[in-house]
C-alpha cells in the first residue's frame, strides 16, 4: 500500500463542495490554481465531476436543506476519499452556529478527515494542510 | 512472423510505446500550457502518477443506463487506439504495412469516436448524453475535411492508400508538405485532428464549464484511467499519423531520428499553440467552419493533386 499511496499522494483530484458557504472561502479556493500559488505544482488539479475525485473540500455551515445532498455527494465519490473542511463554518459554525439552520453536528454528516482554520482561510494555510494531508499518505 | 506482430502490437511501437511516450507528451502539454498562463506546471512523472492512482481506485457502476456497454467502452477505445498505433507505427518506422492502409486506420479513427459516443450514452447521466450528442455532432463536422485532407497523400503516391507506398513515394519526390496541395491539406488535417481529439478550440464534447466532464462524468477509477490514457496515447497517433503522411516519415538511422523527433515536436507544440491561445466555439461555429471553409480548401486540395500541383 505504500507505493500506493504515495501515487495517490502526487495526484491529489480536488473536488469543491459548497455546503451553504459565505462565498468566501471558495474564492480563496480558485486563488490556489492562479499563477502565484499554482498547486497543479504537486499535481493537485480541480476536478468538475466528484467521480472523479479524491479530495472534498466542504466550505461552509452546513445547513438542514442541504445536509443530504452533501451526504450524497460523499457517498457517489470512489473510495479512498479524503474530506478537507475549509474555513471556521466546518469547525464551529462560526457566526451561524446559532442559527435555527444548521446542522447540530456537521460530523454526522460527512467524515472530516481535516480541517483548515480561517474566516477565510490564506492560501498558504490549505496548501500548509494539504501538505500535511500528503505527510500522513507517505507515513 | 506472428510473434513479431505480437511484439508490434504489444510492446513497439504498439502499447507500451504509445502509452509511455502519450503520457510524456500529456506532461509536455500540461507544461506548455502553464507556461502559457505564467504557472510553473506539474513534475514531469504527474501522468503516470495519475494513472497508477486511478487504477487503485474503486469503480463505480451506473444504475440507470447499460453498466456492460459503460465497461465495455473504454477497453472498446483502448483496443482501437493501440492498433491505429500499431498500423501506423509500424509503416512510420520499419516501412511494412500490418495488414492495415490508410482506409483502416481512418475507419478505426471514426470508430473511436463510437465508442465515446457509446460510453457516453450508457451511462444514464444527462451531461452524458449530451456529451455523447456533441461528439456526434463533432465527428459529422471533422470527417469530411479529415477524410478528403487524407485523400491528397493517397493520390500523390498513384491512387494507392498503402501506407508504406504514400512514405516510399515521399522519399522519392521529397516531403508532401512542400507542395501546394500537400501543404493545405496538413493545415485542414491539422485542425480536423484538433477536433479529433476534442481539444480546444473543439472540446465541445466535454466542455468543463458547461457539462462538466461530457462522456466521462460517471466514469471512476480504472475506467476513468482508461480513458484519460486514450487521451493521451492520441497524442502520439495523432502526430505520427500527420507525420507519415505529409511530413516524410521518422528514419530510425543516424541523423532520421533527430529530424523525427524535432518533426513530432513541431506538430505536438503547433496542437498545443492552437490548444492554449483559441477559446471553445459554438457547436454550429464549429460545422460551419468545416463544412463552409475547410472541406471546400481540402477539396481544392485534393483537385491540385489530382493535377499533380
Amino acid at each position: 500500500m505504500g507505493w500506493y499511496n504515495k501515487r495517490l499522494a502526487k495526484s491529489l483530484w480536488v473536488f469543491h463542495v459548497s455546503a451553504s458557504p459565505c462565498n468566501n472561502c471558495d474564492i480563496e479556493i480558485l486563488d490556489l490554481l492562479t499563477p502565484r500559488y499554482d498547486v497543479e505544482r504537486f499535481g493537485i488539479k480541480l476536478v468538475g465531476s466528484v467521480r472523479h475525485a479524491d479530495v472534498l473540500l466542504v466550505t461552509g455551515v452546513i445547513n438542514e436543506k442541504v445536509a443530504p445532498r452533501v451526504r450524497r455527494v460523499y457517498e457517489q465519490a470512489p473510495k479512498p476519499v479524503f474530506v478537507v473542511g475549509v474555513g471556521t463554518c466546518p469547525i464551529s459554525g462560526c457566526c451561524f452556529k446559532e442559527s435555527y439552520n444548521t446542522v447540530p453536528r456537521r460530523e454526522d454528516v460527512i467524515p472530516f478527515d481535516l480541517y483548515v482554520t480561517g474566516c477565510p482561510p490564506k492560501p498558504e494555510a490549505m496548501i500548509d494542510a494539504i501538505v500535511k494531508l500528503v505527510g500522513v499518505l507517505n507515513a | 512472423m506472428k510473434a513479431s506482430i505480437l511484439f508490434d502490437f504489444l510492446v513497439f511501437p504498439g502499447i507500451v510505446f504509445t502509452a509511455g511516450l502519450g503520457l510524456i507528451a500529456g506532461w509536455l502539454d500540461r507544461k506548455v500550457s502553464a507556461r502559457f498562463q505564467y504557472r510553473v506546471g506539474p513534475p514531469l512523472f504527474q501522468n503516470f502518477n495519475d494513472f497508477f492512482k486511478l487504477l487503485g481506485k474503486e469503480a463505480m457502476l451506473v444504475k440507470e443506463g447499460v453498466p456492460w456497454l459503460f465497461v465495455a467502452a473504454p477497453l472498446a477505445g483502448f483496443a482501437v487506439i493501440s492498433l491505429v498505433a500499431t498500423f501506423v507505427g509500424t509503416a512510420l518506422f520499419f516501412g511494412r504495412d500490418t495488414g492495415g492502409d490508410l482506409i483502416v486506420v481512418m475507419y478505426l479513427l471514426m470508430l473511436y469516436s463510437v465508442t465515446i459516443v457509446l460510453g457516453g450514452a450508457a451511462a444514464g447521466n444527462v451531461y452524458a448524453g449530451l456529451g455523447a450528442g456533441r461528439e456526434v455532432k463533432l465527428l459529422l463536422a471533422d470527417e469530411l475535411p479529415f477524410i478528403l485532407a487524407c485523400l491528397v497523400p493517397i493520390v500523390h503516391a498513384g491512387y494507392r492508400p498503402q501506407l508504406a507506398d504514400i512514405l516510399a513515394r515521399q522519399a522519392e519526390h521529397g516531403m508532401l508538405v512542400g507542395s501546394v496541395s500537400g501543404a493545405a491539406a496538413f493545415v485542414v488535417a491539422l485542425l480536423a485532428v484538433q477536433a479529433k481529439m476534442a481539444l480546444p478550440p473543439f472540446h465541445i464534447p466535454e466542455a468543463e464549464t458547461e457539462i462538466v466532464a461530457g462522456p466521462f462524468i460517471e466514469y471512476s477509477g480504472p475506467l476513468l484511467a482508461f480513458w484519460k490514457l486514450n487521451q493521451f496515447m492520441m497524442f502520439v497517433v495523432f502526430p505520427f499519423l500527420l507525420i507519415l503522411l505529409f511530413w516524410g516519415g521518422f528514419q530510425l538511422t543516424g541523423p532520421g531520428v533527430v529530424w523525427g523527433v524535432l518533426k513530432y515536436l513541431l506538430i505536438l507544440v503547433l496542437m498545443i499553440i492552437i490548444k492554449n491561445t483559441n477559446p471553445r466555439v459554438r457547436t454550429d461555429t464549429a460545422i460551419a467552419f468545416f463544412w463552409k471553409y475547410l472541406s471546400p480548401l481540402a477539396l481544392a486540395a485534393v483537385v491540385l493533386a489530382v493535377l499533380g500541383v
